[in-house]
């Protein structure tokens, strides 16, 4: 089965910036993707890559098997949604979809008039004129109603209101479940994600820090708390990802293969904040060369 | 993507499709009274008499007179500055704008490829461009078609000083480089938005660059688009239209040439060895007392000749299509310069 992105070594330079470094992942398909990362860590770079709007430095990506808008064919299976949502100001929503539906053969009018009837938009208004909410929308409607098999959306309830956001995920979900179709989606905030995503990707300043389906990664995570002790005395099989400590007390977020038996440790389930929280932490004391076990008041 | 660029163009169509109506209508009431003054005048019939000198003279007085001169600038004004117009008004914001805006993103992630998006883009809007600049050469042709003919009679251009077909300022606002001149500037305009995307920087510039070429052509490039024609002939001291004698016998003489329409290059008088002729001027032309017709009958034993170098009228639509092909080839260019681009990064 192919994936729906599939980065190898994938680096993106600016001129002074290093905006992604050696990315390797593999997003299968059928999967609801978080990326999350802090802003910079470079989400967007990573999504445009994926939809041909950049070209890599180095290093290669395929999305669904094939190159990036390599043809028509390539770019009607993927839907994108850009950061800050962009339409023609001066359209109306009307417009927009007459625009989606002679620019893609595979165009489904009756969904994208649904849609838009269902969110009560008044397709003689102009974009211009749509709130932040109703023009992420409409943004969306046109990436869906190309019936696209992977849909990549930028950080798209970034500039919403928290009711506008959870409709905006629930219309989303609604949507993914009916259609069977892939979705990658960035945002900075995890509890966006939280409810959404069941595979998870994690970016900081440029680097894939950690990529895998949720619920494995939620079980092989553990949040410890014990008597305080040296770091390097743990059992060998532990990844410790961040440690804080206090006078007596240590407090870690773990990786290990199995259950956690000692009785002096009282370990805990990790959230998938706690856990994006950790990685972004371990990354921020990250030095290179050295092995990324340091204090961190939390 | 044709609807779209339509949809997207379709303001900026109506202003156009609206200026030409007026312009239209303007020429459309004041054009047969031209071609009136130059029936009454007889300049159909002034080389059987052999009066068209005198004719002509008439024929200017009353067009000038009529506050038609007026409307023969403004018109070739516009004609001028139509292509500028174009460039900076519908080709610099043509891609900038959807760089600023960041509907490039959007646009570019329909099913179709950012290359048909271009092509499509300069396609129809670079048609557009063109057939505004032909329409408005076109009617502005026609309605000046009269003082184009009275000044390609013999002795015409005497009767109408500064009324040259090759004249600079004419030149470039009839017949066909008009088009030329606005496919070129709309690419030019179309290629500052991609390169500097920002609309207002890339307006100025296609502003600045554009002047820059329209310059620069009629200056060092026209004039060389075929080469001069020579003639060498002795001087007729009745031809001669005026001298300056200074001190030192240093003395200057200009001569009138009998080119109806012709572009003149260059325009000397010559000593019989071949020089430049800078004097010694004769006795009867720095002398207060002599008569003027003197001076020329003194000039006239000098054996002195005239050579000129020109592009004869005949010429006028040979250096028209030449230089809107290579107007057409420069926008070719930018255009393909506009696709490499696209292609190699996004903005």
């Amino acid at each position: 089965m192919t994936a729906a992105i599939a980065a190898c070594g994938l680096t993106k330079r600016y001129r002074r910036t290093q905006a992604l470094t050696d990315c390797t992942l593999s997003i299968p398909t059928g999967r609801v993707a978080g990326l999350v990362g802090p802003n910079g860590a470079g989400k967007t770079t990573l999504l445009h890559l994926a939809t041909g709007l950049l070209e890599p430095t180095s290093g290669t990506i395929e999305v669904l098997g094939s190159r990036p808008a390599s043809g028509p064919a390539q770019l009607a299976r993927v839907g994108f949604v850009a950061q800050d949502t962009p339409t023609y100001a001066g359209l109306s929503v009307a417009d927009h979809l007459r625009m989606g539906e002679r620019m893609n053969p595979g165009w489904d009018a009756g969904l994208a008039r649904d849609r838009i009837g269902r969110l009560g938009l008044d397709p003689a208004k102009k974009a211009g004129k749509l709130s932040g909410g109703q023009r992420a929308q409409l943004a969306l409607t046109l990436a869906v109603a190309k019936r696209p098999r992977l849909l990549l959306l930028d950080e798209p309830v970034a500039s919403l209101d928290p009711l506008a956001r959870r409709e905006f995920l629930q219309s989303l979900m609604e949507f993914t479940a009916e259609q069977q179709i892939s979705v990658v989606l960035s945002s900075h905030l995890v509890a966006d994600l939280e409810r959404v995503c069941d595979y998870l990707v994690v970016l900081v300043a440029s680097r894939v820090r950690l990529a895998g389906e949720v619920d494995p990664l939620l079980a092989a995570h553990h949040l410890l708390t014990g008597p305080r002790r040296d770091p390097a005395a743990l059992p060998g099989d532990w990844e410790v990802i961040t440690a804080s400590h206090t006078g007596r007390q240590s407090t870690l977020v773990v990786r290990s293969g199995g259950p956690v038996r000692d009785p002096a440790w009282t370990a805990s389930p990790v959230s998938l904040e706690d856990l994006v929280l950790a990685y972004m932490t371990q990354a921020a004391g990250a030095e290179p060369g050295r092995k990324p076990i340091l204090e961190v008041a939390r | 993507m044709t609807w779209l660029t339509w949809r997207q163009f379709r303001a900026q169509a109506i202003v156009a499709a609206a200026a030409l109506a007026v312009v239209a209508a303007a020429l459309a009431v004041t054009g047969p009274h031209l071609a009136h003054l130059f029936d009454s005048n007889g300049l159909a019939s002034c080389q059987a008499r052999g009066t068209c000198g005198n004719d002509v003279t008439a024929f200017m007085d009353q067009f000038k007179a009529a506050g038609d001169a007026v409307l023969f600038w403004l018109t070739a004004g516009l004609v001028f500055l139509a292509p500028a117009l174009i460039g900076i008004f519908w080709g610099a914001p043509l891609i900038a704008r959807e760089i600023e805006a960041g509907t490039f993103r959007l646009a570019w992630n329909q099913s179709i490829t950012r290359l048909r998006w271009l092509a499509v883009k300069l396609g129809l809007v670079g048609l557009a461009s063109m057939a505004v600049a032909a329409l408005l050469t076109l009617m502005v042709t026609w309605w000046a078609s009269p003082i184009d003919r009275a000044i390609a009679l013999p002795a015409g251009r005497n009767g109408a000083p500064g009324f040259n077909q090759f004249a600079p300022a004419l030149f470039v606002a009839h017949g066909i480089v008009p088009i030329g001149y606005a496919a070129f500037a709309l690419a030019l305009g179309i290629t500052a938005g991609l390169v500097l995307r920002r609309t207002v920087p890339a307006m100025a510039v296609t502003l600045l660059l554009f002047a820059a070429v329209q310059i620069a052509v009629p200056l060092w490039v026209r004039p060389h688009l075929l080469p001069p024609r020579h003639a060498v002939t002795v001087l007729n001291p009745a031809s001669i239209d005026g001298w300056t004698a200074g001190a030192n016998g240093y003395m200057n003489v200009t001569a009138a040439t009998d080119l109806p329409g012709a572009w003149l290059l260059s325009n000397q008088v010559l000593t019989p060895a071949g020089h430049t002729f800078t004097g010694p001027a004769p006795a009867a032309c720095v002398s207060n007392s002599a008569p003027v017709s003197a001076c020329s009958a003194a000039l006239g034993r000098l054996g002195l000749r005239q050579q000129v170098a020109y592009q004869p009228a005949s010429r006028f639509w040979a250096f028209q299509w030449l230089e809107t092909g290579i107007y057409l080839a420069l926008a070719g260019a930018l255009g393909g310069c506009c696709a490499l681009l696209i292609r190699r990064r996004a903005p």
